[in-house]
Protein backbone atom coordinates (compact mmCIF):
# COMPACT_ATOMS: atom_id res chain seq x y z
CA UNK A 1 0.00 0.00 0.00
CA UNK A 2 0.79 3.29 -0.72
CA UNK A 3 0.11 6.80 -0.37
CA UNK A 4 -0.12 8.97 -3.92
CA UNK A 5 0.59 12.43 -3.56
CA UNK A 6 -1.37 14.43 -6.29
CA UNK A 7 -0.36 17.33 -8.41
CA UNK A 8 -1.53 19.02 -11.52
CA UNK A 9 -0.77 19.74 -15.31
CA UNK A 10 3.27 20.84 -16.11
CA UNK A 11 4.88 19.80 -13.39
CA UNK A 12 8.19 21.00 -14.53
CA UNK A 13 11.42 20.05 -13.50
CA UNK A 14 12.80 23.06 -12.25
CA UNK A 15 10.40 22.39 -9.64
CA UNK A 16 11.63 18.85 -9.21
CA UNK A 17 15.03 19.93 -8.87
CA UNK A 18 15.74 23.27 -8.57
CA UNK A 19 18.44 25.31 -10.68
CA UNK A 20 20.41 26.66 -7.36
CA UNK A 21 20.26 22.93 -6.13
CA UNK A 22 22.67 21.47 -9.20
CA UNK A 23 25.56 21.89 -7.21
CA UNK A 24 24.72 19.61 -4.33
CA UNK A 25 24.67 15.90 -3.69
CA UNK A 26 21.59 14.17 -5.30
CA UNK A 27 20.87 13.49 -1.02
CA UNK A 28 20.87 17.35 -0.21
CA UNK A 29 19.06 18.21 -3.67
CA UNK A 30 16.14 15.88 -3.06
CA UNK A 31 15.56 17.61 -0.27
CA UNK A 32 14.59 20.51 -2.35
CA UNK A 33 12.46 18.70 -4.76
CA UNK A 34 9.06 20.12 -5.31
CA UNK A 35 9.27 22.98 -2.47
CA UNK A 36 8.41 26.13 -4.63
CA UNK A 37 4.81 23.70 -5.06
CA UNK A 38 4.74 22.18 -1.82
CA UNK A 39 7.35 22.35 0.73
CA UNK A 40 6.05 19.38 2.54
CA UNK A 41 6.40 17.05 -0.21
CA UNK A 42 10.33 15.77 0.14
CA UNK A 43 10.52 16.07 4.18
CA UNK A 44 7.21 13.77 4.06
CA UNK A 45 7.02 11.10 1.20
CA UNK A 46 7.78 7.83 1.74
CA UNK A 47 9.36 4.94 0.00
CA UNK A 48 6.91 3.09 -2.20
CA UNK A 49 4.78 6.25 -2.51
CA UNK A 50 2.95 6.71 -5.59
CA UNK A 51 3.03 10.54 -7.77
CA UNK A 52 0.26 11.47 -9.25
CA UNK A 53 0.31 14.35 -12.18
CA UNK A 54 -1.70 15.73 -14.96
CA UNK A 55 -0.65 16.68 -18.53
CA UNK A 56 2.97 17.00 -19.64
CA UNK A 57 4.49 15.98 -16.32
CA UNK A 58 8.19 16.73 -15.94
CA UNK A 59 8.15 18.98 -18.57
CA UNK A 60 11.27 21.81 -19.31
CA UNK A 61 14.69 21.35 -18.23
CA UNK A 62 16.33 17.90 -19.47
CA UNK A 63 17.83 17.51 -16.07
CA UNK A 64 17.76 13.50 -15.10
CA UNK A 65 18.04 14.61 -11.53
CA UNK A 66 14.31 15.66 -11.06
CA UNK A 67 13.24 11.69 -12.11
CA UNK A 68 16.46 10.93 -9.86
CA UNK A 69 15.40 13.06 -7.03
CA UNK A 70 11.84 11.24 -6.77
CA UNK A 71 13.15 8.27 -6.89
CA UNK A 72 15.76 8.58 -4.52
CA UNK A 73 12.95 10.33 -1.89
CA UNK A 74 11.37 7.03 -2.53
CA UNK A 75 9.00 7.16 -5.10
CA UNK A 76 7.92 3.76 -6.59
CA UNK A 77 5.88 4.65 -9.81
CA UNK A 78 4.84 7.84 -11.35
CA UNK A 79 1.39 8.33 -13.38
CA UNK A 80 0.29 11.09 -15.55
CA UNK A 81 -1.85 11.83 -18.53
CA UNK A 82 0.98 12.61 -20.61
CA UNK A 83 4.75 13.43 -20.07
CA UNK A 84 7.45 16.05 -21.17
CA UNK A 85 9.78 13.76 -23.69
CA UNK A 86 12.99 14.08 -22.11
CA UNK A 87 11.43 13.49 -18.69
CA UNK A 88 9.76 9.99 -19.93
CA UNK A 89 12.93 8.94 -20.93
CA UNK A 90 15.18 10.66 -17.86
CA UNK A 91 12.56 8.18 -15.63
CA UNK A 92 13.26 4.75 -17.20
CA UNK A 93 17.07 5.36 -17.52
CA UNK A 94 17.36 6.05 -13.98
CA UNK A 95 14.80 3.15 -12.91
CA UNK A 96 12.10 4.85 -11.83
CA UNK A 97 8.94 3.53 -13.77
CA UNK A 98 6.20 6.12 -15.49
CA UNK A 99 2.58 5.44 -16.86
CA UNK A 100 0.44 7.30 -19.22
CA UNK A 101 -2.77 7.18 -16.78
CA UNK A 102 -5.65 9.11 -18.18
CA UNK A 103 -7.93 9.30 -15.02
CA UNK A 104 -5.66 10.93 -12.80
CA UNK A 105 -8.23 13.32 -11.79
CA UNK A 106 -10.07 10.09 -10.21
CA UNK A 107 -6.26 9.93 -7.69
CA UNK A 108 -6.71 12.45 -4.68
CA UNK A 109 -3.84 13.70 -2.35
CA UNK A 110 -3.85 10.96 0.31
CA UNK A 111 -5.31 8.20 -1.40
CA UNK A 112 -3.71 4.56 -0.98
CA UNK A 113 -2.98 2.79 -4.28
CA UNK A 114 -1.46 -0.49 -5.39
CA UNK A 115 0.34 -0.28 -8.32
CA UNK A 116 1.52 -3.81 -9.75
CA UNK A 117 4.18 -2.29 -12.75
CA UNK A 118 4.31 -6.10 -14.22
CA UNK A 119 0.46 -6.18 -15.11
CA UNK A 120 -0.09 -2.61 -15.37
CA UNK A 121 -2.87 -2.89 -12.65
CA UNK A 122 -3.60 0.09 -10.05
CA UNK A 123 -6.10 -0.28 -7.18
CA UNK A 124 -7.38 2.85 -5.27
CA UNK A 125 -8.00 1.44 -2.23
CA UNK A 126 -9.46 4.42 -0.49
CA UNK A 127 -11.76 4.64 -3.55
CA UNK A 128 -11.89 0.79 -4.48
CA UNK A 129 -11.78 1.72 -8.26
CA UNK A 130 -9.13 -0.53 -10.24
CA UNK A 131 -7.94 0.57 -13.68
CA UNK A 132 -5.37 -0.88 -16.26
CA UNK A 133 -2.95 1.48 -17.53
CA UNK A 134 -1.50 -0.01 -20.70
CA UNK A 135 1.80 -1.93 -20.18
CA UNK A 136 5.12 -1.09 -21.21
CA UNK A 137 6.65 -1.28 -24.27
CA UNK A 138 9.37 -3.81 -24.83
CA UNK A 139 12.82 -1.44 -25.18
CA UNK A 140 11.72 0.41 -21.99
CA UNK A 141 10.10 -2.65 -19.68
CA UNK A 142 13.75 -4.22 -20.44
CA UNK A 143 15.58 -1.04 -19.23
CA UNK A 144 13.25 -1.26 -15.82
CA UNK A 145 13.68 -4.95 -15.19
CA UNK A 146 17.33 -4.69 -15.42
CA UNK A 147 16.99 -1.81 -12.83
CA UNK A 148 18.20 1.20 -15.23
CA UNK A 149 19.59 1.94 -18.73
CA UNK A 150 23.28 1.85 -17.10
CA UNK A 151 22.79 -1.94 -15.92
CA UNK A 152 20.66 -2.77 -19.05
CA UNK A 153 23.55 -1.44 -21.27
CA UNK A 154 26.37 -2.80 -19.21
CA UNK A 155 24.34 -6.31 -19.66
CA UNK A 156 24.22 -5.86 -23.50
CA UNK A 157 27.92 -5.22 -23.94
CA UNK A 158 29.03 -7.91 -21.51
CA UNK A 159 27.05 -10.40 -23.74
CA UNK A 160 28.39 -8.86 -26.91
CA UNK B 1 4.87 7.58 -49.77
CA UNK B 2 5.34 11.74 -48.86
CA UNK B 3 7.30 12.01 -45.91
CA UNK B 4 7.95 15.07 -43.31
CA UNK B 5 11.52 16.52 -43.15
CA UNK B 6 11.91 14.57 -39.57
CA UNK B 7 10.68 11.32 -41.00
CA UNK B 8 13.05 11.76 -43.76
CA UNK B 9 16.29 12.55 -41.23
CA UNK B 10 14.92 10.10 -39.25
CA UNK B 11 15.11 7.34 -42.09
CA UNK B 12 18.19 7.98 -42.86
CA UNK B 13 19.43 8.05 -39.27
CA UNK B 14 18.04 4.74 -38.69
CA UNK B 15 18.98 2.91 -42.56
CA UNK B 16 15.44 2.75 -43.63
CA UNK B 17 13.38 3.88 -46.88
CA UNK B 18 10.63 5.62 -44.92
CA UNK B 19 9.53 5.29 -41.66
CA UNK B 20 6.31 6.58 -39.81
CA UNK B 21 4.57 8.49 -36.63
CA UNK B 22 5.03 6.17 -33.57
CA UNK B 23 7.63 3.82 -35.32
CA UNK B 24 10.37 2.89 -32.54
CA UNK B 25 13.48 3.02 -34.81
CA UNK B 26 16.99 2.70 -33.88
CA UNK B 27 19.06 5.96 -35.10
CA UNK B 28 22.41 6.65 -35.68
CA UNK B 29 23.86 9.73 -34.01
CA UNK B 30 26.19 12.08 -36.00
CA UNK B 31 27.19 14.85 -33.29
CA UNK B 32 26.16 14.77 -29.66
CA UNK B 33 26.79 18.11 -27.65
CA UNK B 34 27.39 17.62 -23.85
CA UNK B 35 27.65 21.15 -21.30
CA UNK B 36 29.42 21.24 -17.91
CA UNK B 37 26.03 20.94 -16.07
CA UNK B 38 24.80 17.79 -17.29
CA UNK B 39 28.29 16.38 -18.97
CA UNK B 40 31.28 15.55 -18.03
CA UNK B 41 30.63 15.40 -14.09
CA UNK B 42 27.61 13.19 -14.37
CA UNK B 43 29.30 11.29 -17.44
CA UNK B 44 32.23 9.47 -16.06
CA UNK B 45 30.13 7.74 -12.69
CA UNK B 46 28.19 5.91 -15.54
CA UNK B 47 31.20 5.30 -17.73
CA UNK B 48 32.90 4.06 -15.05
CA UNK B 49 30.25 1.67 -14.10
CA UNK B 50 30.22 0.39 -17.72
CA UNK B 51 33.88 0.33 -18.15
CA UNK B 52 33.56 1.32 -22.15
CA UNK B 53 35.62 3.97 -23.67
CA UNK B 54 33.72 6.67 -25.82
CA UNK B 55 32.75 5.45 -29.77
CA UNK B 56 34.47 8.24 -31.30
CA UNK B 57 35.33 11.49 -29.53
CA UNK B 58 35.30 12.97 -32.46
CA UNK B 59 31.80 13.54 -32.66
CA UNK B 60 31.26 14.96 -29.37
CA UNK B 61 31.30 18.71 -28.51
CA UNK B 62 31.84 19.74 -24.72
CA UNK B 63 30.77 23.44 -23.91
CA UNK B 64 31.34 24.99 -20.83
CA UNK B 65 27.87 27.75 -20.23
CA UNK B 66 26.13 26.75 -17.02
CA UNK B 67 28.40 27.35 -14.48
CA UNK B 68 30.99 30.03 -16.05
CA UNK B 69 32.96 31.58 -14.81
CA UNK B 70 33.42 29.98 -11.10
CA UNK B 71 31.30 31.70 -8.55
CA UNK B 72 32.56 29.21 -5.87
CA UNK B 73 34.42 26.06 -4.93
CA UNK B 74 31.56 24.01 -5.89
CA UNK B 75 31.31 25.37 -9.08
CA UNK B 76 35.24 25.61 -10.08
CA UNK B 77 35.04 21.77 -8.94
CA UNK B 78 32.62 21.13 -11.84
CA UNK B 79 34.43 23.14 -14.25
CA UNK B 80 37.42 21.84 -13.53
CA UNK B 81 36.14 17.92 -13.68
CA UNK B 82 34.67 18.85 -17.26
CA UNK B 83 38.09 20.01 -18.16
CA UNK B 84 40.02 17.29 -16.88
CA UNK B 85 37.91 14.81 -18.65
CA UNK B 86 38.25 16.49 -21.93
CA UNK B 87 41.99 16.81 -21.67
CA UNK B 88 42.52 12.74 -20.63
CA UNK B 89 39.76 11.87 -23.38
CA UNK B 90 41.06 13.37 -25.95
CA UNK B 91 37.81 15.19 -26.84
CA UNK B 92 39.20 18.02 -29.72
CA UNK B 93 36.09 19.97 -29.55
CA UNK B 94 35.76 21.91 -26.67
CA UNK B 95 34.28 25.35 -26.02
CA UNK B 96 35.90 26.69 -22.77
CA UNK B 97 33.70 29.61 -21.71
CA UNK B 98 32.94 30.90 -25.13
CA UNK B 99 29.41 31.21 -24.65
CA UNK B 100 25.90 29.06 -24.56
CA UNK B 101 26.33 25.51 -25.88
CA UNK B 102 23.27 26.48 -28.65
CA UNK B 103 24.85 29.39 -29.78
CA UNK B 104 28.20 27.81 -30.00
CA UNK B 105 27.34 24.46 -32.27
CA UNK B 106 26.48 27.16 -34.77
CA UNK B 107 29.06 29.52 -34.82
CA UNK B 108 31.18 26.84 -35.01
CA UNK B 109 29.38 25.61 -38.31
CA UNK B 110 28.84 22.29 -36.58
CA UNK B 111 25.24 21.53 -37.51
CA UNK B 112 23.99 20.80 -41.22
CA UNK B 113 20.46 19.70 -43.06
CA UNK B 114 19.84 16.04 -42.02
CA UNK B 115 21.95 15.36 -39.42
CA UNK B 116 20.54 13.67 -36.53
CA UNK B 117 22.15 15.25 -33.33
CA UNK B 118 21.83 14.76 -29.65
CA UNK B 119 22.18 17.44 -26.88
CA UNK B 120 22.34 17.18 -23.71
CA UNK B 121 20.16 20.16 -22.18
CA UNK B 122 16.53 20.83 -23.41
CA UNK B 123 16.96 23.77 -25.60
CA UNK B 124 19.02 21.87 -28.15
CA UNK B 125 16.13 21.68 -30.50
CA UNK B 126 17.37 25.43 -31.35
CA UNK B 127 20.15 23.84 -34.02
CA UNK B 128 16.86 22.97 -35.85
CA UNK B 129 16.79 26.03 -37.42
CA UNK B 130 19.37 24.52 -39.85
CA UNK B 131 17.51 21.74 -41.10
CA UNK B 132 18.41 18.66 -38.82
CA UNK B 133 17.00 16.54 -36.06
CA UNK B 134 18.29 17.83 -32.76
CA UNK B 135 17.03 17.12 -29.54
CA UNK B 136 17.50 17.10 -25.73
CA UNK B 137 18.60 13.90 -23.78
CA UNK B 138 19.34 13.48 -20.13
CA UNK B 139 22.93 12.10 -18.98
CA UNK B 140 22.35 8.65 -18.96
CA UNK B 141 20.98 8.52 -23.08
CA UNK B 142 23.82 10.73 -23.53
CA UNK B 143 26.41 8.26 -22.05
CA UNK B 144 24.66 5.12 -23.93
CA UNK B 145 24.87 6.91 -27.02
CA UNK B 146 28.35 8.44 -26.41
CA UNK B 147 29.16 4.47 -26.12
CA UNK B 148 27.21 3.15 -28.69
CA UNK B 149 26.55 5.51 -31.10
CA UNK B 150 23.01 5.50 -31.09
CA UNK B 151 19.60 5.98 -29.53
CA UNK B 152 16.35 5.13 -29.61
CA UNK B 153 13.51 7.15 -30.96
CA UNK B 154 10.12 7.53 -31.23
CA UNK B 155 9.25 8.55 -34.91
CA UNK B 156 7.02 12.32 -34.23
CA UNK B 157 4.27 13.42 -35.47
CA UNK B 158 4.82 17.08 -37.29
CA UNK B 159 2.48 20.22 -36.62
CA UNK B 160 3.48 22.57 -39.45
CA UNK B 161 3.05 26.36 -38.54
CA UNK B 162 3.07 28.65 -42.07
CA UNK B 163 3.65 32.48 -41.16
CA UNK B 164 3.30 34.93 -43.57
CA UNK B 165 3.03 39.03 -43.85
CA UNK B 166 6.33 41.31 -41.76
CA UNK B 167 6.47 42.20 -38.39
CA UNK B 168 5.62 45.76 -37.30
CA UNK B 169 7.74 47.64 -35.30
CA UNK B 170 9.10 46.34 -32.15
CA UNK B 171 7.71 42.58 -33.13
CA UNK B 172 10.32 39.88 -33.33
CA UNK B 173 10.45 36.36 -33.70
CA UNK B 174 10.08 35.91 -29.52
CA UNK B 175 6.86 37.47 -29.83
CA UNK B 176 5.64 34.62 -32.05
CA UNK B 177 6.85 31.75 -29.72
CA UNK B 178 5.11 33.71 -27.26
CA UNK B 179 2.08 33.92 -29.04
CA UNK B 180 2.46 30.09 -30.31
CA UNK B 181 2.93 29.25 -26.39
CA UNK B 182 -0.37 30.22 -25.80
CA UNK B 183 -1.98 28.95 -28.93
CA UNK B 184 -0.80 25.52 -29.37
CA UNK B 185 -0.38 24.97 -25.60
CA UNK B 186 3.21 23.39 -24.21
CA UNK B 187 2.31 19.58 -24.15
CA UNK B 188 3.49 18.37 -27.51
CA UNK B 189 5.61 16.11 -26.93
CA UNK B 190 6.37 13.31 -29.14
CA UNK B 191 5.70 15.70 -31.69
CA UNK B 192 8.02 18.03 -33.81
CA UNK B 193 7.06 21.71 -34.86
CA UNK B 194 8.15 22.72 -38.63
CA UNK B 195 8.34 26.70 -39.05
CA UNK B 196 7.60 27.85 -42.76
CA UNK B 197 5.93 30.56 -44.39
CA UNK B 198 7.86 33.55 -46.32
CA UNK B 199 8.11 35.40 -42.75
CA UNK B 200 10.59 32.60 -41.72
CA UNK B 201 12.24 32.71 -45.19
CA UNK B 202 13.08 36.14 -44.67
CA UNK B 203 14.58 36.05 -41.04
CA UNK B 204 18.24 35.90 -40.46
CA UNK B 205 19.44 32.83 -38.91
CA UNK B 206 19.58 34.59 -35.58
CA UNK B 207 15.75 34.71 -35.61
CA UNK B 208 14.88 31.67 -36.82
CA UNK B 209 16.89 30.36 -33.87
CA UNK B 210 14.33 31.98 -31.42
CA UNK B 211 11.74 29.90 -33.16
CA UNK B 212 13.33 26.18 -33.17
CA UNK B 213 14.95 27.08 -29.43
CA UNK B 214 11.38 27.80 -28.19
CA UNK B 215 10.05 24.46 -29.97
CA UNK B 216 11.11 23.12 -26.29
CA UNK B 217 8.45 25.54 -24.54
CA UNK B 218 5.72 23.76 -26.97
CA UNK B 219 7.04 20.22 -25.39
CA UNK B 220 8.29 19.41 -28.97
CA UNK B 221 10.63 16.65 -29.72
CA UNK B 222 12.24 19.69 -31.43
CA UNK B 223 11.59 22.39 -34.13
CA UNK B 224 13.15 22.10 -37.75
CA UNK B 225 12.79 24.78 -40.21
CA UNK B 226 13.86 23.74 -44.19
CA UNK B 227 17.21 24.86 -45.22
CA UNK B 228 17.24 27.37 -48.23
CA UNK B 229 19.98 29.63 -49.07
CA UNK B 230 20.06 31.83 -46.10
CA UNK B 231 20.75 28.63 -43.93
CA UNK B 232 23.78 27.42 -46.15
CA UNK B 233 25.24 30.82 -46.70
CA UNK B 234 25.21 30.82 -42.44
CA UNK B 235 26.93 27.49 -42.45
CA UNK B 236 29.89 28.35 -45.03
CA UNK B 237 30.45 31.31 -43.36
CA UNK B 238 30.45 29.86 -40.08
CA UNK B 239 33.27 27.08 -41.54
CA UNK B 240 30.48 24.57 -41.94
CA UNK B 241 30.64 22.30 -44.75
CA UNK B 242 27.79 21.88 -46.98
CA UNK B 243 26.39 18.71 -48.96
CA UNK B 244 25.62 19.20 -52.97
CA UNK B 245 21.91 17.71 -51.86
CA UNK B 246 21.71 20.06 -49.05
CA UNK B 247 18.35 21.85 -49.99
CA UNK B 248 16.82 18.76 -50.51
CA UNK B 249 16.19 18.48 -46.39
CA UNK B 250 12.62 19.13 -47.28
CA UNK B 251 9.06 17.89 -46.04
CA UNK B 252 7.25 16.45 -49.95
CA UNK B 253 4.38 17.76 -51.00
CA UNK B 254 1.48 16.18 -49.14
CA UNK B 255 3.55 15.33 -46.38
CA UNK B 256 0.92 13.96 -43.38
CA UNK B 257 1.05 16.95 -41.54
CA UNK B 258 -0.33 16.31 -38.21
CA UNK B 259 -1.81 19.99 -38.10
CA UNK B 260 -1.28 22.78 -40.21
CA UNK B 261 -1.62 26.63 -39.21
CA UNK B 262 -1.63 29.88 -40.68
CA UNK B 263 -0.62 32.69 -39.32
CA UNK B 264 -0.63 36.51 -40.29
CA UNK B 265 2.29 37.95 -38.63
CA UNK B 266 1.26 41.96 -39.45
CA UNK B 267 -0.73 41.24 -37.36
CA UNK B 268 1.09 39.83 -34.37
CA UNK B 269 1.37 42.63 -31.08
CA UNK B 270 4.47 42.22 -29.04
CA UNK B 271 3.79 39.90 -26.67
CA UNK B 272 4.43 39.17 -23.06
CA UNK B 273 4.20 36.26 -20.86
CA UNK B 274 3.14 36.47 -17.19
CA UNK B 275 4.61 34.54 -14.54
CA UNK B 276 4.46 31.43 -14.06
CA UNK B 277 4.24 29.84 -17.71
CA UNK B 278 5.57 30.88 -21.57
CA UNK B 279 1.89 29.88 -22.45
CA UNK B 280 0.52 32.34 -19.92
CA UNK B 281 0.43 34.98 -22.68
CA UNK B 282 -1.11 37.96 -24.19
CA UNK B 283 -0.07 41.49 -26.12
CA UNK B 284 1.93 43.38 -24.04
CA UNK B 285 -0.56 46.21 -23.31
CA UNK B 286 -2.45 43.79 -21.31
CA UNK B 287 0.79 43.79 -18.65
CA UNK B 288 1.79 47.65 -19.22
CA UNK B 289 2.64 49.69 -16.32
CA UNK B 290 3.25 46.59 -13.85
CA UNK B 291 6.86 47.97 -12.01
CA UNK B 292 9.58 45.66 -12.68
CA UNK B 293 12.75 44.92 -10.46
CA UNK B 294 15.09 43.83 -13.19
CA UNK B 295 15.06 43.60 -16.36
CA UNK B 296 17.65 40.81 -18.10
CA UNK B 297 18.73 40.52 -21.76
CA UNK B 298 20.34 36.51 -21.39
CA UNK B 299 20.28 33.08 -22.10
CA UNK B 300 20.34 31.10 -25.99
CA UNK B 301 16.82 32.23 -26.45
CA UNK B 302 17.64 36.23 -26.33
CA UNK B 303 21.38 37.57 -26.09
CA UNK B 304 22.85 37.15 -29.67
CA UNK B 305 23.98 39.99 -31.75
CA UNK B 306 20.50 40.61 -33.34
CA UNK B 307 18.86 40.83 -30.13
CA UNK B 308 21.68 43.07 -28.44
CA UNK B 309 20.81 45.18 -31.55
CA UNK B 310 17.43 45.53 -30.93
CA UNK B 311 18.05 46.89 -27.25
CA UNK B 312 20.69 49.19 -28.64
CA UNK B 313 17.88 50.47 -31.11
CA UNK B 314 15.47 51.07 -27.63
CA UNK B 315 17.95 52.24 -25.57
CA UNK B 316 20.16 54.75 -28.04
CA UNK B 317 20.26 58.19 -26.54
CA UNK B 318 18.34 57.37 -23.45
CA UNK B 319 18.78 55.74 -19.87
CA UNK B 320 17.75 53.09 -18.03
CA UNK B 321 15.10 54.29 -15.20
CA UNK B 322 16.33 54.46 -11.94
CA UNK B 323 13.38 52.36 -11.03
CA UNK B 324 14.73 49.30 -12.30
CA UNK B 325 18.04 47.39 -13.43
CA UNK B 326 19.36 46.24 -16.60
CA UNK B 327 21.54 42.98 -17.23
CA UNK B 328 23.07 42.30 -20.30
CA UNK B 329 24.71 38.56 -20.55
CA UNK B 330 25.69 38.73 -24.03
CA UNK B 331 25.52 34.69 -25.64
CA UNK B 332 28.61 34.12 -26.69
CA UNK B 333 32.09 35.75 -26.64
CA UNK B 334 31.91 36.45 -30.31
CA UNK B 335 28.39 37.59 -29.45
CA UNK B 336 30.50 40.59 -27.34
CA UNK B 337 33.18 40.93 -29.56
CA UNK B 338 30.94 41.80 -32.69
CA UNK B 339 28.68 44.09 -30.17
CA UNK B 340 31.66 45.74 -28.65
CA UNK B 341 33.22 46.07 -32.99
CA UNK B 342 29.42 47.76 -34.09
CA UNK B 343 29.11 50.18 -30.85
CA UNK B 344 26.59 48.19 -29.58
CA UNK B 345 28.06 47.92 -26.15
CA UNK B 346 28.46 51.62 -26.04
CA UNK B 347 25.03 52.27 -26.70
CA UNK B 348 24.33 49.69 -23.95
CA UNK B 349 26.72 50.90 -21.33
CA UNK B 350 25.75 54.52 -21.88
CA UNK B 351 22.04 53.81 -21.10
CA UNK B 352 23.44 52.17 -17.72
CA UNK B 353 22.82 48.36 -18.67
CA UNK B 354 25.09 46.43 -16.19
CA UNK B 355 27.18 43.82 -18.00
CA UNK B 356 27.49 40.40 -17.18
CA UNK B 357 29.71 37.62 -18.23
CA UNK B 358 28.33 35.17 -21.01
CA UNK B 359 26.70 31.93 -20.13
CA UNK B 360 23.07 30.29 -19.02
CA UNK B 361 23.60 32.62 -15.72
CA UNK B 362 20.38 33.62 -14.22
CA UNK B 363 18.18 31.81 -16.84
CA UNK B 364 19.33 28.66 -15.15
CA UNK B 365 19.30 29.93 -11.48
CA UNK B 366 22.89 29.92 -11.28
CA UNK B 367 25.16 32.83 -11.56
CA UNK B 368 24.71 36.68 -11.70
CA UNK B 369 21.29 38.27 -11.31
CA UNK B 370 19.28 35.70 -9.65
CA UNK B 371 15.89 37.55 -7.87
CA UNK B 372 15.08 37.95 -4.49
CA UNK B 373 12.02 37.03 -2.49
CA UNK B 374 9.24 38.83 -3.96
CA UNK B 375 11.64 40.39 -6.88
CA UNK B 376 9.44 40.95 -10.30
CA UNK B 377 11.58 40.77 -13.48
CA UNK B 378 11.40 41.07 -17.37
CA UNK B 379 13.51 39.26 -18.99
CA UNK B 380 14.32 37.67 -22.75
CA UNK B 381 14.79 34.42 -21.48
CA UNK B 382 12.69 31.34 -22.36
CA UNK B 383 10.82 29.98 -19.10
CA UNK B 384 9.73 31.59 -16.56
CA UNK B 385 8.52 28.10 -14.06
CA UNK B 386 8.36 29.09 -10.68
CA UNK B 387 11.92 29.93 -9.14
CA UNK B 388 13.46 29.33 -12.03
CA UNK B 389 15.12 32.58 -11.78
CA UNK B 390 16.04 32.42 -8.09
CA UNK B 391 13.76 32.78 -4.94
CA UNK B 392 10.59 30.47 -5.41
CA UNK B 393 8.61 33.67 -4.95
CA UNK B 394 9.87 35.80 -7.58
CA UNK B 395 8.17 36.51 -10.65
CA UNK B 396 9.10 36.47 -13.86
CA UNK B 397 7.72 37.85 -17.50
CA UNK B 398 8.93 37.07 -20.94
CA UNK B 399 9.06 39.45 -24.01
CA UNK B 400 10.93 40.20 -26.62
CA UNK B 401 14.76 42.13 -26.39
CA UNK B 402 12.36 45.00 -27.44
CA UNK B 403 9.83 45.07 -24.70
CA UNK B 404 12.85 44.32 -22.26
CA UNK B 405 14.75 47.42 -23.64
CA UNK B 406 11.36 49.42 -23.38
CA UNK B 407 10.83 47.94 -19.66
CA UNK B 408 14.16 49.49 -19.28
CA UNK B 409 13.53 52.90 -19.46
CA UNK B 410 9.92 53.15 -17.74
CA UNK B 411 10.85 51.13 -14.89
CA UNK B 412 7.60 48.99 -15.58
CA UNK B 413 6.54 46.98 -18.79
CA UNK B 414 6.00 48.74 -21.33
CA UNK B 415 5.13 49.07 -25.28
CA UNK B 416 8.29 48.97 -27.34
CA UNK B 417 5.96 50.58 -30.03
CA UNK B 418 6.12 53.62 -28.19
CA UNK B 419 9.68 54.61 -28.60
CA UNK B 420 10.77 53.12 -31.47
Amino acid sequence: MARAWVYGDNIDTDALAPGHTLVMPLDEMASHCLEALDPTFAGEVKPGDVFVAGENMGMGSAREVAPSALKHLGVSVVLAKSFARIFYRNAFNVGLPVFFFPQADEIHMGDDLIVDILTGKVHNLTTDKTYHVTPLPPHLAGIIRDGGLIPHLKKKLIKQ
Amino acid sequence: MALTLVQKILARAAGRDSVSPGDIVTAQVDLLMAHDSSGPRRWMPHLEALGAPLKDPNKIVIVTDHFVPAVDPQSAAILKTTRDFVKSQGIQHFYDMQGISHIVLPEHGFLKPGMFVCGGDSHSPTGGAFGCYIAGFGYTDMVAIAVTGETWVQVPETIRVNWSGAFGAGVAAKDVMLFLCRELGMDNSFKVVEFGGDMVRAMDMAERMVLTNMAAELGCDTGLIEPDETTLIHIKAHGGAVDGDALSWRSDAGAPYTALHHFDASALEPHVAAPHSPANSAPVTEHSGQSVDQCYIGACTGAKLSDLHMVAEVLKGRCVSPQTRLLVAPASTKTTAAAAADGTLEILTAAGAILLPTGCGACAGMGAGVLADGEICIASINRNFKGRMGHANSQVYLASPYTVAASALAGRIADPRDVL
